[in-house]
């Protein structure tokens, strides 16, 4: 039997087991995809938020604030990109400026640090791509950008590092309660612990009302998306929200981590917790939305669009905490935006009221740092090429558009947790994520992976499942 | 630093042109880099033929064609670097490049052929909304699966955009096995060679549907359908026209980029029409010694073609290596490209520097029929050449003369349009 058992390898499980691989705890994390980050989490804006919005006193506010900045350490213990950018909320229409000042309120209750009000001459001057109308922005020096991959998989690799088991492809089905836990039943088998945390993300309804008669509703609200091309990563420096106005709530655009602008979201609520899928209608929105905030927004270097689902609960709100009806069973749900800024902070309070229910002690061998996979770019020419005489595949570029080489691939692969698909090595490495979206690498990324998981070429896949991407060989059904 | 007179980066079919005519016109020093594992480029995965018929007179396959060029580039002991990939190029011709072997090197070059080539267009680009599962792949890498690899991506397919490499797709996976089921065109006309839609669509019954696009992708895991619908004259798509087809397949087939992050590192001034460097009459870009041939300056239909531009370019750089280079008086005259022709490549001309025949391409915006292409000097018009039809889908040229324009001193532009017969 396990002490704990975490549902869900997003990035609010994977703090969960992060924080509690910090005591002597058999822990386990229960995915049912083949890999971590593969919901809500791997799908998002990438903001960690500064923490103004959330309202006052609300579990949402306090984790936001927290978990922003605890940010800026983790990334450096975990070897995760983020960069404090810096936010702006800007307001278009005069008669709206009441609403900034009722931000900025929020915020400083919040207990966000250093904001202030700018008028419209500075904002100019600190983004010259501003809309016209823009009269005046809520800016806030603490908001920041996220590799939300990275973030979750640095996560996961440490919790894994110190000692918590992943198990994939492996989707919880029933959950009984037995003699001192629960028995979870899943398509691989049933498992057994003391714990259980419940971090399903828009499933989170569906686990916690196998155990809970106070059921709860999650509802996907799905997020379309666009990402433009580097040539545009410096059209805006800081993250550009829109204050909510006639337009309704709007569109951010934003440098990402890795020097490409996004925009988006759009909110719409939808049945299909897969439902991923992206619509004219949404796509349309996004295109004409961001150009309330930002002008001239290069919309014809967009090289992908992806949709998100929050994991909407009603009274948007975390709920994390022990069920009264459920002892040991521990609710992570509802973590919407500012989800992935809170995850920080949601681990550690999951681990707090885990320890509590338990009672851990401490684990003596925990290493709270990691390495990611090294970034051949941030060396000097004498250290890189120190680097291929030792590893010639770090000087085999694969990936052209993100001049990602086979070395860092095969570190992807063979690290802990590591990639077993395309996308896996897309999120870890960054290869086929760039202009040309993996047509000319994708077939030597498959060599790769078909080489060293000595997988045939036909298991090779997307994202697991019957994601594959060659069916057969030539002429094989004539 | 290592040093070489002429730094070729790409050894396809505008890279190995180039390094065989700057060779025979007498530079020795010239290295080609390549960062895939041989010479040829994409002509290594186009096995169909159709290729040479220009330039040696007689239909080879990508690869035969190909190998011609390497031949000449092995014989006449053409320095070359496989696998190595050019991480950038600098403003003054320091080339820096990577392999396993050497790692990370630099090199000093007095000129530099780009000869990078393009790359597809891909679905992110178009914004097709819809899920995003396995099964959709540009018409090239699907091309790279079945000639190079022998895999299917698949079995039931749909190609959205009529260029040439998906035309080409649409017969190789019929020839392989696979259904295709439709191919839809958002232009009223097919961005592919006539020949090609002849010979890869008609002959095996595949429908090609103009004015239609590709409006849903269907499948979580991988592709089980998509829809498509027709397209109104914006381009919008008409509610009410949707037609879904069950496949696990979707090559798109919908333009061509040519690949100039490098030459934007270095400094190089680009058309916005073509997305290539803007060149003068030697191929050169704004940055001297530095020129450009082939699909990285503007997609071509033809390799013949390509190797044509390239040898150009080859020989210009010889020149101005060895310092033969007429002195330019600083004339210049421009291009000026209206009335239904898109571009013209080159888009400057310094008469005194020209070749005593200059070929100059371009392409058209729409499909004209019955129609003339003119040529001006300044107000005067000096040629029309009547056409039964031209199509974006086949770039047009016409021929100047050095003579002919020395004979003109104050000639300031030369305008080529599209007149109506």
């Amino acid at each position: 039997m396990y002490d704990v058992i975490i549902i869900g390898a997003g990035v609010s499980g994977a703090a969960a087991a992060r924080e509690l691989s910090r005591y002597q705890v058999k822990a386990c994390v229960l995915e049912k995809e083949e890999d971590v980050c593969c919901g809500t989490s791997k799908a998002n804006s990438a903001i960690a938020h500064a923490g103004y919005d959330a309202a006052n006193g609300s579990l949402m506010a306090k984790l936001n604030v927290q978990g922003n900045k605890m940010m800026a350490q983790l990334s450096k213990d975990l070897d995760f990109e983020f960069i404090q950018n810096g936010s702006l909320v800007v307001c278009t229409e005069e008669e709206n400026r009441p609403g900034l000042e009722a931000l900025l309120e929020r915020g400083i209750k919040n207990g966000v640090e250093g904001l202030r009000i700018v008028e419209r001459e500075e904002l100019v001057e600190m983004e010259p791509n501003i809309s016209d109308e823009a009269v005046a922005a809520l800016y806030a020096p603490t908001g920041g950008i996220v590799c939300p991959f990275n973030l979750n998989i640095a996560l996961a690799e440490n919790a894994c590092a110190n000692g918590v088991e992943f198990r994939f492809n492996t989707q919880v089905e029933e959950i009984e309660r037995i003699q001192g836990g629960y028995r979870l039943k899943t398509n691989q088998g049933d498992v057994e612990a003391k714990c259980v945390v419940n971090a399903a993300g828009v499933f989170a309804d569906e686990i916690h009302n196998m155990v809970s008669e106070k059921k709860i509703t999650i509802i996907p609200r799905r997020g379309d998306y666009c990402l433009l091309d580097k040539t545009a990563g410096n059209h805006v420096k800081r993250t550009i929200f829109a204050l909510p106005g006639k337009y309704g709530k709007g569109i951010l655009v934003s440098p990402t981590v890795h020097g490409n602008l996004i925009v988006g979201p759009t909110a719409i609520d939808i049945q299909d917790k897969e439902g991923t899928n992206t619509t004219r209608a949404g796509l349309d929105e996004v295109i004409t939305k961001c150009a309330n905030t930002v002008k001239n927004v290069p919309l014809r270097q967009v090289i992908t669009s992806f949709a998100g689902l929050r994991a909407h609960e009603e009274g948007h709100e975390f709920l994390i905490g022990e069920l009264p009806d459920a002892p040991g069973f521990v609710d992570c749900a509802g973590i919407e935006s500012p989800g992935l800024t809170s995850s920080p902070a949601i681990g550690c309070m999951v681990a707090e009221i885990i320890k509590g229910i338990l009672d851990l002690k401490e684990n003596p061998d925990f290493v709270g740092t990691r390495k990611g996979i090294l970034n051949p770019e941030t060396l000097s020419m004498e250290e890189r090429n120190a680097l291929i005489k030792e590893k010639p595949a770090y000087g085999n570029i694969i990936c052209r558009c993100e001049m990602v080489t086979e070395g860092e691939i095969l570190d992807a692969i063979h690290r802990p947790l590591g990639a077993k698909s395309l996308d896996g090595v897309k999120r870890r490495t960054r290869a086929g994520m760039g202009r040309c979206q993996a047509g000319f690498c994708s077939p030597r990324t498959m060599e790769i992976l078909s080489r060293e998981l000595s997988m045939d070429m036909m298991e090779i896949t997307k994202s697991g499942g019957k994601s594959s991407f060659v069916v057969g060989t030539n002429k094989d059904q004539i | 630093m290592k040093a070489y007179d002429i730094v070729i980066i790409g050894g396809g079919p505008a890279g190995l042109a180039a390094a065989v005519s700057a060779k025979e016109k007498g530079v020795d020093s010239i290295l080609i880099l390549e960062r895939d594992k041989e010479l040829g480029g994409i002509l290594n995965q186009c096995i169909h033929n159709g290729f040479g018929l220009h330039t040696f007179k007689e239909e080879l396959t990508g690869p035969e064609y190909a190998a011609r060029f390497i031949k000449q580039v092995l014989d006449l002991g053409i320095e070359y670097k496989l696998h190595t990939m050019v991480m950038d190029i600098s403003h003054d011709k320091v080339v820096t490049a990577m392999n396993r072997e050497e790692g990370m090197f630099t090199i000093q070059a007095k000129t530099v052929i780009l000869a990078m080539g393009c790359r597809e267009r891909s679905r992110g680009a178009l914004n097709i909304p819809g899920y995003r599962p396995a099964g959709i792949y540009s018409a090239g890498t699907a091309q790279r699966l079945v000639n190079r690899e022998g895999f299917m991506p698949g079995r039931e397919v749909v190609i959205l955009g009529s260029g040439d490499i998906g035309l080409i797709m649409a017969r190789r996976m019929t020839f392989e096995g696979a259904k295709v089921k439709v191919v839809a065109e958002l232009m009223p006309y097919s961005g592919g060679l006539k020949r090609n839609i002849v010979q890869c669509l008609d002959d095996y019954g595949i429908p090609l549907k103009l004015s239609h696009t590709v409006v849903e992708i269907r499948g979580k895991e991988r592709l089980t359908g998509i829809t498509i619908a027709e397209v109104d004259s914006k381009g919008k798509p008409i509610p009410g026209t949707e037609e879904d087809y069950d496949c696990d397949t979707l090559l798109l087939s919908v333009g061509l980029i040519p690949e100039n992050e490098l030459s934007r590192g270095a400094g190089v001034e680009m058309s916005p029409i073509t997305s290539g460097p803007l060149v003068n009459e030697s191929l050169e870009t704004n940055i001297e010694g530095v020129f450009a041939c082939g699909n990285v300056l503007h997609v071509h239909d033809l390799v013949d073609f390509v190797s044509e531009e390239a040898g150009a370019a080859g020989r210009n750089a010889a020149a101005f290596v060895m310092g033969e280079r007429r002195t330019s008086q600083g004339r210049e005259i421009k291009l000026n490209p209206i009335e239904g022709v898109r571009y013209t490549v080159p888009s400057v001309i310094h008469p005194d520097q020209m070749d005593d025949k200059l070929t100059v391409r371009f392409r058209v915006g729409n499909v004209y029929k019955n129609c003339y292409i003119s040529v001006y000097f300044d107000d005067e018009r000096i040629s029309r050449r009547k056409r039964p039809v031209v199509a974006p889908g086949e770039m047009e040229e016409i021929k100047l003369e050095r003579e002919k324009l020395l004979s003109y001193p104050d000639l300031k532009t030369i305008t080529v349009k599209i007149e109506e017969a």
